[in-house]
């Protein structure tokens, strides 16, 4: 299965800009479902970003956070052909990680 | 059969309850409040604030000042409040964390952010807004608190309900 991560890492001199676009519900736990019965809250709680064995960028995340999330950052220190690691997990215990080279 | 199994299920049907209601006791105990900046822990007890300023003592255990230094940019008028793009930038130094609250959302912490040395601060993400509310950046910086504040017009609430 694909990764539900999407990385874009792009190096500008000494700044990494890192987009990233995470496929996952988000669901608040006050939607109705067709049925008329509420779908259960499910949703990403930490989402972290590490380059180089350094955290580079960590977010608690509550229901508030849009459908498939999407978030952008940038930081330094890294260069191109770095490797930049994604992992979130959900509230259900869910997980999911990826790996992508800055370009 | 049925008479066996009859009271018998009855009688754990009786003991789950006692023991969700036990549980759910324990919940509304006032918990030492979390403080996210300070800790690695995910800040469950300020997701679970309704109000702003509850959701902003419990994650900081302190108050924010306003500041032009924090740039906090959302639409005036979001059609779909279950998409609303709002991003923060700032030019304060030794930025740790950046939080978004979204002032009258069923819980009023949205994300918050721990921005670590080396990270540029500022950060663009996606919300969920029930109705036209304040939008609310809070960025610590140097220990300190520093809000900035924007009013966006939802037309369509993206909570559900």
């Amino acid at each position: 299965m694909a990764s539900s991560i999407r990385v874009r890492a792009t190096a500008n001199g000494d700044i990494t800009e890192v987009q990233a676009l995470i496929q996952h519900p988000m669901d608040t736990g006050f939607v109705k479902d067709a049925k008329g019965e509420l779908i259960p809250a499910h949703y990403i709680q930490e989402l972290k970003f590490e380059c180089n064995g350094k955290d580079v960028f960590v977010a608690d995340w509550g229901t508030a956070i849009s459908k498939d999330p999407y978030v952008k950052f940038s930081f330094k220190g890294a260069k191109k052909g770095d490797d930049l690691k994604i992992s979130w997990t959900d509230n259900k215990g869910g997980s999911d990680t990826n790996t992508a080279k800055i370009a | 059969m049925t008479a066996l199994t009859g009271p018998r299920a009855t009688r754990r049907l009786i003991l789950q309850g006692a023991a969700s209601v036990a549980l759910l006791g324990l919940g509304n105990l006032p918990f030492a409040p979390a403080r996210a900046a300070a800790n690695d822990k995910y800040p469950e007890e300020a997701f679970r604030q309704k109000s702003e300023a509850d959701a902003i003592k419990a994650l900081y255990g302190r108050t924010a000042e306003p500041s032009d230094k924090v740039k906090l940019d959302a639409p005036e008028i979001a059609e779909n409040g279950g998409v609303v793009p709002i991003s923060v930038t700032t030019t304060l130094d030794k930025v740790t964390s950046i939080s978004f609250f979204v002032a009258e959302n069923p819980s009023a912490l949205a994300a918050s952010y721990k921005i670590p040395e080396g990270t540029i601060p500022g950060v663009a993400n996606r919300l969920k807004m029930a109705k036209t509310t304040n939008v609310v950046a809070i960025v610590e910086a140097d220990g300190k608190l520093y809000s900035a504040t924007k009013e966006v017009k939802v037309t369509v609430g993206g909570c559900g309900g």
